[in-house]
C-alpha cells in the first residue's frame, strides 16, 4: 500500500507528516532545525529517501541540509566535522552553504547591479535559498532558486553550488527589481521530456531555458501589470508562482500578483484565465496529478489585504484549465479566517485519488484525499507555513 | 585553552553542548579564534562571517571581558584573560524580533 509524506517548511522549523494511502491518520515529526526558518523542503523523485532542506536565518545566513533516510536524520553536505576544510593541495573543500555568484569573465556578462525598489542600481547580494528543485533523473543533482535572484545547481548532493549565470546574464538582469518579499527566484520547474527549465522571479517575471540552464529568455508576453510603468514590459512582472503538469509541458499556469494566467506554448504567450474567481490575487497555483486541465488556486483578497475574501478560506478548482472555477469549502473554515497561503505552500500527491495539500500562515496544514472535494486539517498549530511538498511512497 | 560561547542556534547547528574550548597557537585574536572555530566545526563557516568577504554578519557581535570588541580590528590581540581562558569570548546574536 502506498504512503504519503508531507514535507512542511515553517518560520520556526520543518515538520514531516506521514500517513497511509487513506490519508486520515497522520504522524507528525518535528520540529527539525527548531527555531530556524525553513523556506523549502523537497525530496528527490529518483530516491525518495533523499530530501533537501533550505534552512536560513537573518542572523546566521544560509544552511543546506540533506537527509538520506527519508527525514529521520539530517546532515550538512560538505566537509564533515573534524576533517580539514582544505585539500592536501590547499584548496577549499565543499561547503554546502556557500552560494557565490559567478563573476568570471568567461561567462560573458557578469552583472554588477539590479534595481532597488526606488529604481537605483543595487549590487547583487546573496540572502537565502527560497526553493530547492531536485533533478528528475539524478538524486545528486539539485537546483536552488535564491534571493537576490539567481539559479544555482549542485551536482554533488548539495556539497557545492555553482551558479547558472546565463540567467542573470541574458540581458534584462539590470532591470530586475525586488517584490515585497525580496528579489527572489522562487519557482523552478524541470521538464521531464527535455532540457527545458522554467523559473519565476519576483518581480522580474518568468524565464525559460531550452538547454538545461545555459541560456535563457524572458517569457512574459501577454502579461499585463498595471502597477509598473509599462504594463506590458518584457520584464518587471511580479509572478507569484507557476505550475505545469508533467504530461503536458507546453502548458503553464501562473498566479501573478494579480491575474491567473495560462500559456499553451511553453510561455511564449500568456492569456488570462481568472474567469469567475472572486479575486485573482493570490500566491499558490498547482495542477492535479492525473488531470492536466484541473488547476487549483487560493484567492486572496488583495495585495494590501493578504487573507481570503470575506474571511472564508476557499480553494478554487477549475476542471477546464481556467476561466470556470468552483469553490471548494467542505472542511475549510468559512468564517473569521484571515490567514494567507504562500507561494510554495501547496502540493499534490500522485495516488489514484489525487491528494491536495496546503499550509497557511496560521500554522494549519490541510489535506484533501479526494482532489479537493473534502478537506481536513492534518495539524492546526504549527508556526507560519512557508512551504509544503508531498512525496508519494510505494 | 580559549573558551568560546556561541548563540544557541549555532550550538544546535554544530551539535555543541555547552561552551567550546579551542587550542590556538600564536596570537589570540578574533580572527584566529574564528579560524580555529570554523576548522573544528566546518558547518559554522559562513554563519558568523561571510564566506567571501569574511566580514561579520550584521546581527552578530563579539564581546571580551565585558567589552564590545565588534568594531576592533580582527587581528587586534584580545585581553590576556581571553588568551588564558579565564574569561570566555562571547559571540552574541542581536536581540531583534524573532
Amino acid at each position: 500500500m502506498s504512503n504519503v509524506r508531507v514535507l512542511v517548511g515553517t518560520r520556526k522549523g520543518a515538520f514531516i507528516l506521514t500517513s497511509d494511502g487513506k490519508r486520515e491518520k497522520w504522524d507528525v515529526s518535528g520540529p527539525h532545525f527548531a527555531g530556524w526558518e525553513l523556506y523549502h523542503v523537497k525530496g528527490s523523485p529518483v530516491d525518495p529517501n533523499r530530501i533537501y532542506a533550505s534552512q536560513t536565518s537573518g542572523w546566521f545566513g544560509q544552511i543546506i541540509q540533506r537527509s538520506d533516510d527519508g527525514g529521520k536524520t539530517w546532515f550538512q553536505p560538505g566537509t564533515p566535522a573534524g576533517e580539514s576544510v582544505t585539500t592536501p593541495e590547499g584548496m577549499p573543500k565543499g561547503e554546502s552553504n556557500k552560494f557565490v555568484y559567478d563573476t568570471s569573465p568567461e561567462t560573458g556578462k557578469p552583472l554588477t547591479t539590479h534595481q532597488f525598489y526606488d529604481g537605483t542600481p543595487k549590487p547583487w547580494e546573496f540572502k537565502r535559498v527560497w526553493h530547492l528543485e531536485p533533478s528528475l533523473n539524478d538524486p545528486d543533482v539539485v537546483y536552488a532558486g535564491v534571493e537576490d535572484a539567481a539559479l544555482f545547481r549542485s551536482a554533488d548532493g548539495g556539497q557545492t553550488w555553482q551558479e547558472l549565470p546565463g540567467l542573470r546574464g541574458h540581458g534584462t538582469g539590470s532591470q530586475w527589481q525586488p517584490g515585497a518579499g525580496g528579489m527572489c527566484l522562487h519557482s523552478v520547474i524541470l521538464d521531464p521530456k527535455s532540457d527545458r527549465i522554467f523559473v519565476a522571479i519576483s518581480a522580474a517575471g518568468a524565464f525559460r531555458s531550452d538547454d538545461a540552464g545555459k541560456t535563457w529568455k524572458p517569457i512574459n508576453k501577454g502579461l499585463h501589470s498595471q502597477y509598473i510603468p509599462d504594463p506590458n514590459a518584457e520584464v518587471g512582472h511580479c509572478v507569484h508562482h507557476i505550475a505545469m503538469h508533467p504530461a503536458n509541458s507546453n502548458v503553464l499556469f501562473m498566479q501573478k500578483h494579480w491575474d491567473v494566467m495560462r500559456s499553451d506554448d511553453a510561455g511564449e504567450s500568456w492569456h488570462e484565465v481568472s474567469g469567475n474567481l472572486p479575486t485573482d490575487f493570490g500566491f499558490v497555483i498547482d495542477v492535479h496529478a492525473h488531470e492536466p486541465e484541473t488547476v487549483y488556486v487560493v484567492p486572496i483578497k488583495s495585495d494590501g489585504e493578504h487573507y481570503p475574501p470575506e474571511g472564508k478560506l476557499r480553494v478554487y478548482r477549475s476542471k477546464s484549465g481556467g476561466n470556470e472555477w468552483e469553490p471548494l469549502t467542505n472542511g475549510l473554515p468559512q468564517s473569521d479566517c484571515y490567514v494567507n497561503v504562500l507561494r510554495d505552500a501547496m502540493a499534490v500527491d500522485s495516488l489514484d485519488s489525487c491528494g491536495i495539500y496546503f499550509g497557511t500562515t496560521g500554522g494549519q496544514v490541510y489535506a484533501s484525499p479526494d482532489a479537493g472535494n473534502t478537506w481536513a486539517p492534518i495539524v492546526r498549530d504549527l508556526p507560519a507555513v512557508l512551504s509544503v511538498e508531498v512525496q508519494t511512497l510505494q | 585553552m580559549i573558551v568560546v560561547v556561541l548563540p544557541a542556534h549555532l550550538r544546535s547547528l554544530a551539535g555543541i553542548k555547552g561552551d567550546v574550548q579551542l587550542e590556538i597557537e600564536g596570537a589570540v585574536t578574533r580572527h584566529s579564534i574564528l579560524d580555529a572555530l570554523e576548522a573544528r566545526y566546518p558547518m559554522l563557516r559562513g554563519t558568523i562571517r561571510d564566506h567571501v568577504a569574511q566580514e561579520r554578519r550584521p546581527l552578530l557581535r563579539f564581546f571580551a571581558c565585558g567589552e564590545d570588541v565588534t568594531h576592533e580590528p580582527a587581528d587586534a590581540p584580545l585581553p590576556a584573560a581571553i588568551a588564558d581562558g579565564s574569561e570566555p569570548f562571547y559571540i552574541i546574536g542581536a536581540i531583534a524580533g524573532g
